[in-house]
């Protein structure tokens, strides 16, 4: 069975002018995120590998920092005074290379060359090789630190540049993380913003049957981080919250994004099968339909399952810095 | 470079972690970039004056060494140099991971300082000793490794180190040693020094080995035997060209460090003999974990003393060329 569609078609759509409404930046982040994906999935489809599960958990994430929140584009790469952006679930790094090209950091040409022989686009991000990535991560719980030592500088130089880390849910297993959780509160560091992709799934196995994280939350607060909880898959609520950083002077903020894994394909999504498994053709074919048939918006009919708190409304942001301090149980 | 008209041994002795918080502050004064990173490691790497004087520049970032070196990466993406100061057998053992992937992958500025390295802690024991750093960190890309032999050389590998960008390993000695450098000594990377010539055996060394190494050839001296010292305060990148010249012009080289007989100094001078010129190599080096005693005591026991050394070397030169 022969493809017909070309590797690399998505365009190029970079940031909107600053004075753009919120529905004008919503909309964009919505059309970046589903282009991001379509390349996202022809990426994983073509080099037989990646991690596509995680990558679709990510992007609706990526695309509303890169298309709205960072202050980085394609010529601030090596600005000092650039946000900084470090994707600590590194195996995710077809999601963050495509979400690069998409706002222009990288010729999206390039992005045929993933996982090839000596491709600067490897199955983990290298700082060295790729114009945007601040950090070269694949073993987990290694993001938050470095992210926090970015922080730390960024104080130091009494500067207003911000720092966001995605880190994976199951990641958090990780001891580091809590380490460094640990300093970011004793330093204050409220322009640190710390993004869970909490989709529930880590590789084999579900978190909760693997090395349950919950309360999360509660975890978090009592480590002093401001928390929230968004859905993650919601524009207008990542847009939202992660423009509106620190919500507590001298906190830093722990985003829990409730995503799914593989979001938004039918035989994808919450699927623990998909961590790293690559779409054969008819798959391939069937994930491109839904994904060219979705519009604008479509994330508000997302059926969240297996929550145990189902998704708490960021709006006004339900801010909890003390366990059990303002967020209803159960 | 030196003189030695007194026995080497009978010279006044110094903790080189003063020299390198004096250096640490002239450097911090001069370049507002230069931060301290510590795991609660304030007192053992002698930083009080440094936090007295520069308190927002000391981070401590409590009992945790991967968050410490992974939070110097981020320090280093801000901009800063940060040069991080932990008791070298945690630096190096338990955040191995972060210096490969956050420092040495990622290429970032950090200078990791491994203070009171090898068998500085003595009656610790084992679990505080820091005698594989050498050979785990050798083995990574992108990492230099220092290993200066006294106060001279460890405030002049400090200024290479801020002046250099890129990943660099240093070994801060607690265990005091003589001065072996004049006061004009100049570090360069990758370069190895004669300390002392000779043409019937070379003796190579460093750290705080290094000056054993020189008594052990004021002993030999005596008995008529002329041994080469060459300090090699790099061990990587290391100086070939002077390994491969001992080896031609030698019976054999004896190398002596207070680190594991395998994968370190002696090991790379090991490599780089027989792939360019096949010689007699005696590794001295520290062969297993070590039993109680002080690290004086462990340095004699494992051979590391200027008799130890000594007695290797008649070894080789006894069996000819």
């Amino acid at each position: 069975m022969t493809l017909t569609v070309e590797h690399t078609t998505m365009p190029v759509l970079g940031r909107l002018p600053i004075h753009s409404s919120r529905a004008e930046q919503v909309a964009h982040i919505a059309e970046a995120a589903r282009q991001i994906r379509i390349q996202d999935l022809k990426l994983v489809h073509y080099a037989g590998a990646g991690h596509i599960g995680g990558d679709y958990s990510a992007i609706d994430i990526l695309a509303t920092l890169y298309g709205a929140v960072l202050n980085i584009t394609p010529d601030m790469v090596t600005d000092p005074e650039r946000d900084r952006f470090i994707l600590s679930k590194g195996h995710v790094a077809g999601a963050l290379y495509t979400t690069l090209a998409a706002f222009g950091f990288l010729p999206v040409d390039d992005l045929a060359t993933f996982l090839k022989p000596l491709s600067a686009l490897n199955g983990h991000p290298n700082r060295r090789k790729v114009a945007g990535v601040e950090a070269n991560t694949g073993p987990l719980g290694h993001g938050l630190p470095v992210a926090v030592g970015h922080a730390l500088s960024a104080k130091l130089d009494v500067s207003l540049r911000r720092t966001y880390v995605l880190v994976g849910d199951g990641e958090l297993q990780e001891g580091s993380n809590w380490e460094a959780m640990m300093a970011a509160s004793q330093y204050q560091l409220d322009r640190l913003t710390v993004i869970v992709d909490r989709n529930r799934i880590q590789q084999g196995a579900t978190t909760k049957e693997t090395n349950d994280l919950d309360p999360l939350p509660d975890k978090a607060a009592a480590f002093g981080f401001a928390v929230v909880e968004v859905n993650g898959h919601d524009h207008g609520e990542l847009l939202d919250v992660l423009s509106a950083v620190p919500f507590r002077p001298g906190k830093p903020t722990f985003v829990i994004a409730h995503t799914h894994k593989g979001h938004p394909i039918s035989f994808m999504s919450n699927n623990v099968a998909w961590h790293h498994r690559v779409p054969d053709v008819a798959e391939f074919q069937q994930a491109l339909t839904e994904l060219e048939a979705v519009v604008p918006g479509y994330t508000k009919e997302l059926r969240m399952t297996e929550r145990s708190e189902g998704i708490i409304k960021h709006s006004p942001p339900r801010v909890s810095s003390a366990p059990g301090a303002k967020r209803g149980r159960g | 470079m030196s003189i030695v008209e007194t026995s080497i041994a009978d010279r006044p002795r110094y903790d080189c972690r003063d020299a390198y918080v004096e250096t640490l502050a002239e450097l911090a004064h001069a370049d507002h970039r230069i931060v301290g990173v510590v795991n609660d490691s304030v007192g053992s790497s002698k930083l009080n004056s440094f936090r007295k004087a520069f308190p927002d520049r000391l981070i401590n970032v409590g009992i945790a060494e991967q968050d410490m070196v992974g939070v110097a990466s981020g320090l280093a993406n801000g901009g800063r140099i940060p040069f991080v100061s932990a008791a070298s057998c945690f630096l190096t053992g338990r955040a191995l991971e972060q210096i490969k992937a956050d420092v040495a992958y990622s290429n970032t500025n950090v200078k990791l300082c491994g203070m009171s390295p090898g068998v500085a802690y003595g009656e610790l024991g084992p679990t505080h000793h820091s005698i594989e750093d050498i050979a785990w960190l050798r083995a990574i890309s992108n990492m230099t490794v220092i290993v200066p032999a006294d106060p001279i050389e460890t405030a002049a590998a400090l200024r290479w180190a801020a002046a250099s960008d890129g990943p660099v390993f240093i070994r801060v000695s607690r265990m005091s040693v003589p001065k072996v450098y004049d006061e004009d000594y100049e570090f360069r990377l990758g370069r190895a020094i004669t300390v002392r010539g000779g043409d019937d055996v070379t003796l190579i060394s460093n750290g705080t080995v290094l000056w054993r190494a020189i008594a052990a050839a004021e002993q030999l001296a005596t008995e008529g035997i002329s041994a080469r010292v060459l300090s090699m305060p790099t061990v990587k990148p290391l100086d070939t060209g002077a390994v491969v010249a001992a080896a031609r012009e030698t019976a054999g080289i004896v190398t002596a460090e207070e680190a594991v007989s395998g994968g370190g100094l002696g090991g790379a001078v090991a490599e780089t003999v027989v792939e360019h010129h096949p010689a007699r190599v005696t590794i001295l080096g520290i062969r297993e974990f070590a039993p109680t005693g002080s690290a004086g005591y462990l340095l004699d026991h494992f051979g590391l003393s200027p008799d130890g050394i000594a007695a290797a070397a008649r070894k080789l030169v006894s069996r000819g060329r």
